[in-house]
């Protein structure tokens, strides 16, 4: 019997370690794959012309520049939404919304994270663009601003539900020793609770980034993908073309082994390069501030 | 121990997911007679009406047996070439050079036009621009002319919309109206044309927004939109796109798609071919948007 457990056991154990090694596996492996497609670029693109404004790849115009920067300017337009809108959020649900509140708010946020984001731009092309050229005097509604506001819809969920578990963890006795020495209800929230909750609500906001610039099929339905380089804020009302949708339009046309293919690639690693510094700042913030919680209280 | 069984196991996950080598096609149903079966390649712009067009005549002739593949004009005409296909498709003719490298094969090809591809341009029914001529339309869509009002309509900025680049209709636009059909030309579309994934996303944009001008193939056209009357040059008469003015030759932006045979067809490529010139095939041609050259 105990043999039997014992043996059981050994299984489960280092079936679940596989699968901890796995994720590592496959994010070297993708990585290695990137490299080996989208290296040769280097060798084939001059990087005058990688780093140039225009990007045309049929007649060999294949400067990245206005790809980066259009994804920049989405992804920062729908950080700066998703950010104080799902902490809000969060902090509603978790501190003051009652139970009841709580428990119909919560799934109805996560139902939000589950809509297909086909369905968005859908929306967004026949709803949110034609309005917001009308609201705003624009000669498109087809813009980085309209990108972002589907974006920072769509990272919203990811924000608050996450966000909201972290708030939901700080212990009772925190709250109740903050009441206790007369903080008001929002002082507590603001100078107690949320800094204790603080890796959460950081790891929530790098996701929901991580979720935005990763989006792929809203960005391109209402974007106008017109590769133009930003060079003011006046670009966020003026069509964009991002990354994710310059690979995701030209991929399935384009000769494998060409220098267009390369390029893609290319973009993939940079794509990936720029998650991985999001990911890595995020832990090393989160890391110091608990390294300090932790000096402190020893 | 405990290391080795580790070990083992990664290697096994990597093994699992290299790519597991293609299942040949050894499993398809026995290869019919030779005569039965007609392998057809090339332009990626006739890839679905030969696709339609293929379908349908196995349905009338369930014997017959059609592959069809795409890969762009040039692969076809290459493929019939080197005897690889009996039918190539192709959105432009053969050119000489071509011609040449099969008669050294001791191929002839022969050539049939099977339908007709025409481009209209759209602008919203509020636009009071009735008509442009090709090079207004090219200045426009390489920026030299950015407001509505240097061609007749109102002081509104032009937004152009065009299909993103891997569609053959932006090549064909881009050499015969932007360039103008002349080869040494190399204006380029404007930086800020919007590059939109599909034909719907360029009809919805014109049909909400009273600034944008697109383009599409003629039969993805709905009534609702505004199509511009297009001249060659000033002195040229404006012609709306028709089934019969692209049969005429008076609508500007309108191309052949042809099918290369290898010799005159005989046996079922002849009558493959004498089939999708019926009227029965040229309604297909109309319902994916092409225009017939037989009139159904």
């Amino acid at each position: 019997m105990n043999e039997t457990l014992s043996w059981k056991e050994y299984l489960i154990t280092r079936a679940i370690k596989v699968t901890g090694y796995s994720a590592i596996v496959f994010v070297v492996l993708i990585f290695f794959f990137l490299l080996r497609e989208g290296l040769p670029t280097l060798a084939e693109v001059p990087l005058s012309t990688l780093f140039s404004i225009r990007w045309y790849p049929i007649e060999g115009y294949y400067g990245i520049l206005p790809l980066l920067s259009g994804s920049l300017i989405v992804t920062l337009g729908a950080a700066l939404i998703a950010i104080p809108f799902g902490i809000g959020t969060a902090i509603y649900i978790a501190e003051i919304a009652p139970r009841w509140m709580r428990e119909i708010l919560k799934p109805l946020v996560e139902l939000l994270g589950g809509l297909p984001s086909v369905v968005l731009g859908f929306l967004g092309i026949l709803v949110l663009s034609p309005f917001l050229r009308r609201l705003l005097d624009l000669p498109t509604g087809l813009t980085a601003f309209t990108g972002s506001l589907l974006l920072g819809g769509i990272a919203i969920p990811t924000v608050v539900s996450i966000a909201e578990d972290a708030l939901d963890a700080v212990p009772r006795s925190y709250r109740e020793a903050a009441l206790a020495l007369g903080a008001t209800h929002w002082q507590t929230i603001w100078r107690v609770t949320l800094p204790a909750a603080r890796s959460g609500v950081l790891t929530a906001v790098m996701l929901g980034v991580g979720r935005a610039i990763g989006e792929t099929m809203t960005v391109m339905m209402v974007t106008g993908n017109a590769p133009v380089l930003a060079t003011s804020p006046g670009a966020l009302f003026s069509p964009v073309r991002t990354m994710t949708a310059t690979i995701a339009a030209e991929m399935g046309e384009v000769a494998g082994g060409s220098v267009h293919y390369h390029v893609l690639f290319f973009i993939g690693l940079v794509l990936f390069l720029i998650s991985l510094a999001v990911n890595v700042t995020a832990s090393a913030i989160v890391f110091r501030t608990r390294t300090r919680a932790e000096r402190i209280l020893s | 121990m405990q290391r080795v069984i580790l070990t083992t196991l990664i290697l096994l996950a990597l093994v699992s997911c290299a790519p597991a080598p293609s299942s040949s096609s050894s499993s398809l149903p026995s290869t019919p007679p030779a005569q039965t079966y007609i392998e057809n390649k090339g332009s990626d712009t006739i890839v679905n009406l030969a696709l339609a067009w293929a379908e349908r005549y196995q349905e009338l002739h369930p014997e017959v047996r059609i592959s069809v593949t795409g890969g762009g004009s040039g692969t076809g005409i290459a493929a019939l070439i080197n005897g690889t296909v009996d039918i190539a498709n192709a959105s432009r003719q053969i050119k000489p050079e071509e011609r040449e490298k099969a008669e050294a094969n001791g191929v002839t090809p022969v050539e049939f036009v099977i339908a007709r591809d025409a481009i209209a341009v759209i602008v919203h029914p509020d636009n009071p621009v009735e008509r442009l001529t090709l090079q207004q339309i090219s200045d426009i869509y390489s920026g030299k002319i950015t407001n509505w009002a240097e061609v007749g309509g109102e002081d509104r900025p032009i937004v152009r919309l065009s299909r993103e680049t891997n569609s053959g209709t932006h090549v064909y636009f881009l050499e015969e109206v932007i360039r103008l059909g002349e080869k040494e030309n190399k204006t380029l579309f404007s930086m800020d044309t919007l590059l939109l994934p599909s034909s719907e996303g360029i009809i919805n944009e014109v049909r909400q927004n009273p600034n944008a001008i697109g383009y599409d193939g003629l039969g993805y056209v709905p009534p609702d939109l505004k199509t511009i009357a297009i001249a060659r040059d000033a002195d040229s008469p404006y012609v709306l796109p028709s089934v019969e003015t692209v049969n005429d030759g008076s609508y500007p932006i309108a191309r052949d798609l042809y099918m290369y045979t290898a010799g005159e067809p005989t046996g079922v490529v002849k009558e493959y071919l004498e089939w999708i010139l019926s009227s029965e095939a040229q309604q297909i041609v109309r319902d994916l948007g092409f225009v017939p050259i037989v009139v159904p």
